[in-house]
């Protein structure tokens, strides 16, 4: 098992922040938009380095995105930016029509995603923002594992021709993709070269699946392990080839079972490569209060539960 | 053109579109394609600054007009094809499968002079916003207009966008409200009243104008005082009275044609009170 370093705990939407300051700097085109959250989702350095290219848009969302989406027919990248419920949920129709049907190049950067929001509870906890997403016909749907994954990803991102959805969120954790790496949206990654199961993760959960894996090998159990930042477009060649290689895959995420990366993956290889899988994932109900490791732990979502479902579907 | 019978012209040839396209189709919206249709007569064929040849969906050196209320769709067309646009021929292809004339304004159909799909209401004067604030940013002097329903004002986004212009002192966009008192179930008083809109637009910080829009003196005045009044750090609503079905007689003043299409006897009657000015397509 290849070894993987923390460098220590950071959470993703400083990496967001980080890489929408590092847009600032260098792109006179890239704006912001924020619903009255800019120290939580990050927006904070950018909007006091370019207060011409940031608009507190108060708290309302729906007329965010259309701002957003005006600012883009008039040539800018806009990022909007508030917790992922209201990014995703909330203006769902929104970004139906005036982002994705109309082919605009926005940006929308969701925080706080996941029930490692926390202590919120489950009013804040999205946990079917990448399903929605995903449905939309012209969006891509990102959705990094650490502080300098999603760096990179906001910087791809931008450079991107058409709508995004960028997921990330609020605790802090384990940093320890490389700094200043180069994100290819659409294609995933490999961490570990494995031979009896493939194990898929996307965003907090790659971390888990890690550590899932180090275990699994200390047990003789060989995982072909993917991160997979981009769930659409769907980096099926990768995705295949596992499946063709080890004949089983787990997919593990930080939202529901329904519409999310196991369904993405479900779907590819029950078109291409039917194997047996297995989904861990929140099985159709909302979170609530607690600490983020205690929640993940609750909801069947750590390293302990990507282990089982590697032995349940290994026979071990 | 100055001479207030041209747009007059126009605006009967656009109203024999809007009922041919509309019956063609056997759907579509022509109550408020008719009351809206002067203003747009008006908009393009004088105070909006842009030429088909020059027209880009950014905008850039010329004015923005957005749609909101995507389902005067046929007004829009027609408007469009009569200025240039596009062949006007094609408006025979109305709601027809593979046509870019969508039932409502698409931009995935590649009709020139679209910057937006519109359609799903309340949506359109936060674009506009958006697209005002690029044109700032862009140090670009043109002007950006937005057509809004008063139905369609029962959206809450309306008023957010609303307070949002004049937060960002948006101050080189023109809202203009087909202010028709109408809408699908009944008027408007009778489905969710609006109250006085003038009122709320002037609570809100706009700048706001009440105009005739079915008399072209009454509407080219008030767009001379909108402009006169943009650069001042306020957005600028223009409400236009205007009648549901306006030009047909029995089409006027009630919502009932709001979104039902003619038979063809009742198209020929309605044609019959419109003057074929420019040639029907």
């Amino acid at each position: 098992m290849k070894k993987y370093i923390n460098t220590g705990n950071k959470d993703t939407r400083s990496g967001f922040g980080a890489g929408l300051s590092h847009l600032g700097a260098i792109n006179p085109k890239v704006v912001a938009l924020c619903a009255d959250l800019t120290g939580s989702v990050k927006m904070d350095a950018f909007a006091k380095a370019h207060p011409e290219r940031f608009f507190q848009c108060g708290i309302a969302e729906a007329n965010m995105m259309g701002m957003a989406a005006g600012l883009a027919i008039g040539g800018y990248i806009p990022f909007a930016g508030t917790f992922a419920n209201f990014a995703a949920g909330r203006v769902y129709d929104q970004i139906r029509q005036v982002v994705c049907y109309s082919e605009t190049n926005v940006k929308i950067a969701a925080s706080h995603a996941g029930i490692t929001l926390g202590e919120d509870g489950a009013t804040h906890q999205i946990l079917e923002d990448i399903g929605l997403m995903r449905m939309l016909p012209n969006m891509v749907v990102i959705n990094p594992c650490d502080y300098n994954q999603t760096k990179a990803a906001t910087i791809a991102a931008a450079a991107w021709q058409g709508p995004v959805y960028l997921r990330f969120g609020r605790p802090g954790v384990p940093n320890f993709t490389p700094e200043d790496q180069v994100l290819e949206i659409g294609k995933a990654l490999h961490l570990n070269e494995g031979s009896d199961v493939t194990v898929i993760a996307t965003g907090h959960l790659v971390w888990e699946a890690i550590q899932a894996a180090e275990i699994l090998a200390t047990e003789g159990i060989s995982v072909d392990l993917i991160d997979i930042h981009t769930i659409k477009p769907l980096d099926g060649e990768t995705v295949i080839s596992s499946a063709v290689k080890t004949g089983r895959v787990v997919c593990a995420e930080e939202h529901l079972m329904a519409g999310g990366l196991g369904e993405a993956v479900a779907g590819l290889l029950a078109r291409e490569h039917p194997v047996p899988m297995r989904f861990v994932a929140v099985n159709d109900r909302f979170g609530q209060s607690g600490k983020p490791a205690q929640l993940l732990s609750a909801y069947g979502l750590d390293a302990a539960h990507i282990v089982a479902a590697v032995k349940e579907i290994s026979g071990a | 053109m100055n001479d207030i019978h041209t747009y007059q012209k126009i605006a009967s040839q656009v109203r024999r579109d809007i009922l041919r396209m509309v019956t063609g189709a056997g759907s579509g919206h022509p109550g408020g394609s008719m009351s809206s249709a002067d203003i747009l007569t008006a908009l393009y064929f004088k105070e909006l600054n842009v030429a088909p040849e020059s027209w880009n969906r950014a905008g850039t050196g010329h004015d923005m007009f957005f749609l909101s209320i995507g389902h005067v769709s046929p007004l829009f067309y027609s408007v469009l094809a009569r200025r240039g646009f596009f062949p006007v021929s094609e408006l025979g292809t109305f709601r027809v499968y593979g046509s870019r004339l969508q039932g409502h304004p698409s931009i995935e159909a590649g009709l020139p002079g679209v910057h937006q799909a519109s359609g799903s209401l309340g949506q359109g004067l936060s674009v506009a916003i958006g697209a005002a604030l690029s044109k700032r940013l862009a140090g670009d002097k043109s002007r950006v207009f937005v057509l809004i329903g008063d139905g369609e004002s029962q959206e809450g986004q309306i008023w957010e966008a609303a307070a949002a212009a004049v937060h960002h002192k948006v101050d080189n966009l023109i809202a203009m409200t087909d202010w028709n008192h109408q809408q699908i179930d009944g008027t408007t008083e009778e489905v969710q009243s609006l109250g006085d809109l003038t009122l709320k637009w002037n609570a809100f910080g706009w700048e706001c104008i009440v105009a005739n829009g079915h008399d072209f003196n009454s509407i080219f005045e008030a767009f001379g005082r909108a402009d006169s009044l943009l650069g001042g750090g306020r957005p600028v609503m223009i409400l236009f009275e205007t009648e549901m079905g306006h030009g047909v007689d029995f089409m006027a003043g009630t919502c009932e044609w709001h979104g039902k299409s003619p038979s063809k006897e009742q198209c020929e009657r309605g044609l019959a009170q419109l003057e074929e000015t420019l040639g029907d397509y």
